[in-house]
């Protein structure tokens, strides 16, 4: 080998080797994929971390958070993936004769069935209740293990949407819009005095006068931006 | 002097480009380029410039190539027309189409495509202006793309090349140095276990001369993860 350094375990970890991360506090770090974050004695693993021989490993690139013994990462960028009970703004993509296929913005269209549809339609009447590109405001009934997901319109609320203005912003930012207990969206509906659903696919159902809906935009465009900043550090 | 004699490593063992035989060219590194992508990269290495586009995960299409049990990477290395001193014809070639497959085994290595079933993660790989090891480049660039569209991966993966000149072992070779060089060895490296994920070789090496080969490329692989990790924490390399 003649003295050079050559890329194994041993020697990759030797400036990587602190004991765990941070003890109990709470931390924040960057992070990017396959990056030692510590022995994983006494820590419980959360989203974006793996287990490779008993050590914590990236999965992705983000911010890692250690919340109690808990070791996690706030990705950069995140593709949404459909949950059971998720309320969610989808299009409509497709249509049969008693079914309809919705974009929910996840890897694979939802479907949603004529029985879980907003009103009762003849068979092969399915455009006549709701055409391809039209939005709903939908809640995911089921989601099967290879990521097929059934959504229905049966419930409270639950509608086609007719008015307003429908935005998008990455999912992962939801909790910075929605704040400690709803408390930051509140706002934003008092102050922009509109409507604002958000669904969990990260698209937002926005209803009221222009300016208000041009206040919410500028919302969402400078939530985006922040996240998106350069140094992520500098937001936290 | 004929073909294979030209000299482009000097008694002091220095390269043309004024290099060491254990020296990278310069690299920078660009994250976010396609603002439309879930992700990109645009990297220079040298005088090679490569974009990298990440969009997915989506359904797969058409249907045969869905895999039931993970999603499926299509890889898609590109030469553009203008990349070469002598035109390329566009469209897929015998090369694209070898580069684009080894690619895609190397990554597939890495991307946890287990948590994305009967999905297909698209991967473009450009490359706008080559100067010798675009395979190494668009496979780095890539990774980092995949990193920044939030794919979920164990590590990223660097690749790099080294050869012979001269009956001299060197790193990184440039484009003098592939044409009239004797052999060539890219390598896809996965920098935190040291695991070899690619790895190919043109030309004739010795044993002495590959472990000496190897040992240039794991070095570079390290130094070049660095700025890979840097550009994913800030958006760019250098600053």
């Amino acid at each position: 080998m003649k003295g050079v350094l050559v890329a194994r375990l041993d020697n990759m970890t030797e400036k990587k080797n602190a004991a765990g991360p941070q003890d109990k506090q709470r931390v924040t770090r960057l992070v990017a994929p396959g990056e030692d974050l510590g022995d994983l004695e006494g820590h419980e693993l959360g989203h974006g971390v793996i287990a490779i021989d008993g050590r914590i490993r990236a999965t992705k690139n983000g911010r890692m958070n250690v919340n109690g013994n808990t070791v996690s990462i706030e990705p950069r960028r995140t593709a949404y993936v459909p949950r059971p009970g998720d309320l969610v703004i989808g299009y409509i993509e497709g249509c049969t004769n008693n079914i309809w296929f919705v974009d929910i913005g996840a890897p694979f269209n939802a479907i949603l069935p004529m029985s879980l549809g907003p009103s009762k339609a003849d068979f092969g009447g399915t455009r006549s209740v709701i055409d391809i590109g039209e939005a709903i405001l939908c809640r995911v009934q089921e989601v099967e293990e290879t990521h097929s997901s059934v959504v229905t319109m049966k419930g409270m609320g639950l509608r086609k949407i007719r008015s307003g203005a429908v935005e998008n912003i990455d999912p992962h930012l939801l909790g910075r819009l929605i704040g400690k207990q709803g408390k930051a969206l509140r706002q934003l509906k008092e102050e922009s005095e509109c409507r604002v659903i958000v669904g969990d696919n990260g698209r937002l159902w926005i209803d009221g006068d222009f300016n208000g809906t041009l206040e919410v935009r500028n919302h969402l465009r400078s939530l985006t931006a922040e996240a998106k900043a350069v140094t992520l550090g500098g937001v936290v | 002097m004929g073909y294979g004699d030209v000299e482009m490593i000097d008694a002091n063992g220095i390269r043309k480009d004024g290099r060491k035989a254990g020296d990278v060219r310069p690299i920078s590194i660009e994250l976010g380029v396609v603002p439309v992508a879930d992700g990109s990269c645009r990297m220079r290495w040298g005088t090679n410039e490569v974009i990298a586009a990440i969009y997915g995960p989506m359904e797969a299409h058409p249907r045969k190539i869905q895999r039931q049990d993970r999603a499926v990477l299509d890889v898609r290395y590109n030469m553009a027309p203008f990349s070469t001193s002598d035109r390329i014809r566009p469209g897929f070639n015998r090369r694209s189409r070898e580069i684009s497959k080894v690619t895609a085994e190397a990554l597939e290595s890495v991307v946890m495509l287990e948590l994305y079933p009967r999905s297909k993660i698209r991967v473009e790989i450009e490359i706008i202006c080559a100067e010798a090891g675009t395979r190494c480049v668009g496979l780095t660039a890539a990774s980092v793309a995949l990193a920044h569209a939030g794919i979920p991966m164990t590590d990223l993966v660097v690749s790099v090349a080294s050869g012979k000149i001269n009956d001299v072992v060197v790193c990184d070779l440039n484009k003098a140095e592939d044409n009239y060089g004797e052999a060539d060895l890219p390598m896809g490296v996965l920098p935190n276990t040291g695991e070899l994920v690619f790895l190919q070789m043109d030309g004739d090496l010795s044993p002495e001369e590959f472990q000496e080969a190897w040992d240039y490329n794991m070095n570079a692989a390290m130094v070049i993860h660095e700025y890979c990790v840097e550009a994913l924490k800030t958006g760019r390399y250098p600053q």
